[in-house]
């Protein structure tokens, strides 16, 4: 067993700090803070009566403790809740923005010009909370489709906003859904109009820069009826000492006949190999499905200290279809309480979900899922597969999984695994020549292959070279 | 080729080889017969480089080198191949990707390029026709769900793909039916040259009708107690071990 014992060594690749006198709120939060954000973004004032509402729930609301997570909560009174880069002047063009916000890009890999470009791939880039530039906006727009900035939109689209901001997550869905709906500071929007094939992925980069600053995003995509849209988000964060707090909410809306593919790699500074530091990742990420509409989610969580992470999907209009594919790495010691919900409404709705864990060193690796039958959802179906793969024996891996059924036609299966990566594969792989390192990532890539196939070709080569990084050196 | 000379090995502190000899040069064919529990794979997990076990005694040298210091991957680097008696299976992984890693990795070691996608493909579709297997082969998670038969064929293909100074075959033949057999020794003899070398490990004569030996050893409690030409394996099929075993107490 020895080789599997030793533990990891491998550093975070994506720490460094940009430079950039950024606009901040004085810390803490109170009325007057939110009132501060929403000046600052220029909000009309039914958006900041929606906040202050939210803000007034989330008071009465407590942190919930049942994850299967050990935190110390933060001090919610120690956070700046607004940070902006200063920016010169109103950003028209690339070329406008500044150097050394591109030199981040550069580090983290996204090149905003021609390439993307060639491969066709729509990029909005939040570096701390304000959405800095929406590329392909007006190429988009061509077509219809709206793919800008939560705070562009409660400007420019406030219909929209109005209608559905809070209608899948509201406001008092729970305490960081709450805290996110009073503060939240930017994000994504996205509305694709009837019988729209959006032609790229769209994508976001989220990014946390300034130290003690916590990030809320809002991201709200609506797929108009017969029309489809695949959505990519990837974070990272600089290397810190202190926990940054990380409380996003994401919804999701397809209407008739929709279908809207999200996909996430996640990427969060996940804290040293002593545990210290790291992004607390506790997220809201729900949608709903009309009739015959599709919602699929397709996650690679490698990042973050803890996480608290939950995609589910509504099944309200019948022949509705809800996906969640997982691949939750854990490494060092990380702590990671994800899986999903899916609620069945609408008659014959369908839900598949397949998790897979993966973890090393001292980490803890929870799937929590629900699936939920209601009384008028005939035959409705549910398969649920949950596999976890361990290396090494300090790690922990754990399945809560929740059935209620309130109708008789259901039919819900649930299969689950456990297995570690044996000596006996590892050997196997040494004996063709293959180096243990190489042999684990062969391994793992061979685990997470149901997952990755959901990934866009582009995506899904990036997030295997992450699990590579995150799982360098946790064995031999 | 290989020479190893008074080799003990225990595990768990149990002596499993006690004083090995043997040597095999280039172009020979080498069958090592025994009862079970007499120590033959442990003998060929101990040359292989398995970490499991502890060599006490005695040494192996390979292509002139002293190996016992090395990993498992670098005695393969250096053309060591071990055909697994129970092969593993890792799911997701295909036979191409899985076959690709090794045979790169392996140049790698030795200090070479990767091997050009298309000369690899074309080698695959060769060796596979020898051993008349499906291209559907390619695409499956290797060893998973495969049969007893498809397990071996595809120890043998990885075989041949890797092109090994010294191969062992650890009791490739259990498991095969006799079209099965008959098709893997056929691979096995087309890839016989007077530059490799083999070492068949088996419980029965039946495979050395297809693989010739040219020298059969018996091992007994973890020594080579009877050495000889390919005639002794018949003479063990008629008489059985317990002679052999006789002889060697007393």
């Amino acid at each position: 067993m020895d080789i599997l014992e030793k533990v990891t060594n491998s550093d975070y690749k994506y720490g460094f700090y940009t430079n950039i006198e950024s606009d901040k709120a004085p810390v803490g939060l109170n009325e007057d803070i939110i009132r501060f954000i929403s000046a600052k973004k220029e909000e009309p004032e039914w958006m900041l009566e929606w906040r202050l509402d939210a803000f007034r729930n989330w008071l009465k609301m407590t942190e919930p403790e049942w994850a299967h997570v050990k935190y110390t909560k933060p001090n919610y009174q120690d956070i700046c809740y607004y940070s902006a880069p200063k920016p010169k002047k109103t950003i028209d063009s690339l070329d406008e923005v500044d150097p050394e916000l591109l030199k981040t890009f550069e580090k983290l890999g996204i090149s905003i010009d021609e390439q993307k470009r060639l491969s066709g791939v729509a990029v909005d880039i939040v570096v701390d909370s304000v959405s800095v530039k929406t590329t392909f906006r007006e190429k988009l727009a061509e077509m219809g489709i709206i793919f800008c900035s939560i705070s562009d939109a409660v400007r420019e689209y406030p219909e929209l906003v109005k209608k559905y901001l809070g209608t899948v997550v509201p406001k008092s869905d729970n305490f960081f859904a709450a805290l996110n709906s009073a503060v939240f500071t930017d994000g994504s929007f996205c509305y694709i109009p009837k019988g729209v094939r959006c032609p790229m992925e769209l994508s976001t980069y989220f990014r946390i820069n300034e130290s003690g600053t916590g990030q809320f995003e809002r991201t709200l995509v609506i797929a108009d009826e017969g029309s489809y849209v695949s959505y990519l988000e990837g974070c990272t964060a600089p290397m810190r000492d202190e926990n940054q707090l990380h409380a996003a909410v994401v919804e999701l809306v397809a209407l008739d006949n929709a279908e809207i593919k999200y996909s996430t790699v996640q990427n969060w500074y996940p804290g040293d190999k002593e545990g210290k530091g790291g992004v607390f990742n506790f997220v809201t990420k729900r949608g709903i499905c009309e009739r015959n509409a599709k919602i699929s989610w397709t996650q690679v969580e490698t990042g973050s200290a803890v996480t608290w992470k939950y995609p589910s999907c509504i099944l309200k209009g019948d022949n509705s279809i809800g996906e969640f594919y997982s691949v939750a790495v854990t490494n060092n010691y990380q702590q990671a309480d994800t899986g999903t919900k899916m609620i069945h409404l609408g008659r014959n709705t369908k839900s598949t979900i397949i998790s897979k864990g993966i973890c090393a060193g001292k980490s803890e690796g929870s799937y929590r899922g629900l699936v939920k039958i209601g009384p008028r959802a005939q035959n409705a179906r549910n398969f649920s597969q949950c596999d976890s793969l361990l290396m090494g024996d300090a790690c922990g891996s754990h399945t809560f999984p929740y059935i209620e059924i309130k109708n008789k036609t259901a039919k819900v299966e649930h299969e689950a695994t456990t297995s570690k990566i044996g000596e006996d594969q590892l050997f196997y792989c040494n004996q063709r020549g293959i180096p243990t390192e190489e042999a684990i990532a062969l391994i793992v890539n061979g685990y997470c292959k149901d997952v990755l196939n959901q990934l866009p070709m582009e995506f899904a080569v990036e997030a295997q070279k992450l699990l590579e990084v995150s799982l360098e050196g946790s064995v031999g | 080729m290989l020479k190893i000379k008074n080799l003990h090995a225990s595990i768990d502190g149990n002596d499993i080889l006690r004083g090995i000899n043997l040597e095999v040069k280039p172009g020979e064919v080498h069958a090592i017969m025994g009862p079970n529990g007499s120590g033959k794979s442990t003998l060929s997990a101990v040359i292989a480089g398995r970490e499991d076990y502890e060599i006490t005694e005695g040494s192996i040298e390979f292509a002139g080198e002293d190996i016992m210091e090395l990993s498992p991957e670098e005695r393969s680097h250096m053309g060591l191949f071990l055909s697994f008696q129970y092969p593993v299976e890792i799911p997701g992984v295909s036979v191409t990707n899985f076959l690709k890693t090794a045979i790169n990795e392996s140049r790698k070691g030795r200090g070479q390029e990767p091997m050009p996608a298309k000369d690899m493909l074309k080698k695959m579709r060769e060796v596979m026709a020898v051993l008349e297997m499906d291209k559907s082969f390619m695409s499956r998670s290797i060893n998973e769900g495969f049969s007893g038969g498809e397990k071996k064929r595809n120890e043998i293909f990885q075989m041949a793909m890797l092109e090994p100074k010294l191969a062992i075959l650890d009791e490739t033949d259990s498991g095969l039916d006799i079209d099965a057999l008959r098709i893997v020794s056929n691979g096995v003899n087309k890839l016989r040259s007077e530059k490799n070398a083999f070492i068949v490990i088996t419980h029965y004569q039946r495979l050395l009708d297809y693989i010739v030996p040219d020298f059969v050893h018996v091992l007994h409690k973890g020594k080579i107690i009877k050495s000889g030409g390919k005639e002794l394996a018949l003479e063990l099929e008629s008489k059985g071990y317990d002679w052999l075993k006789q002889e060697a107490t007393v």
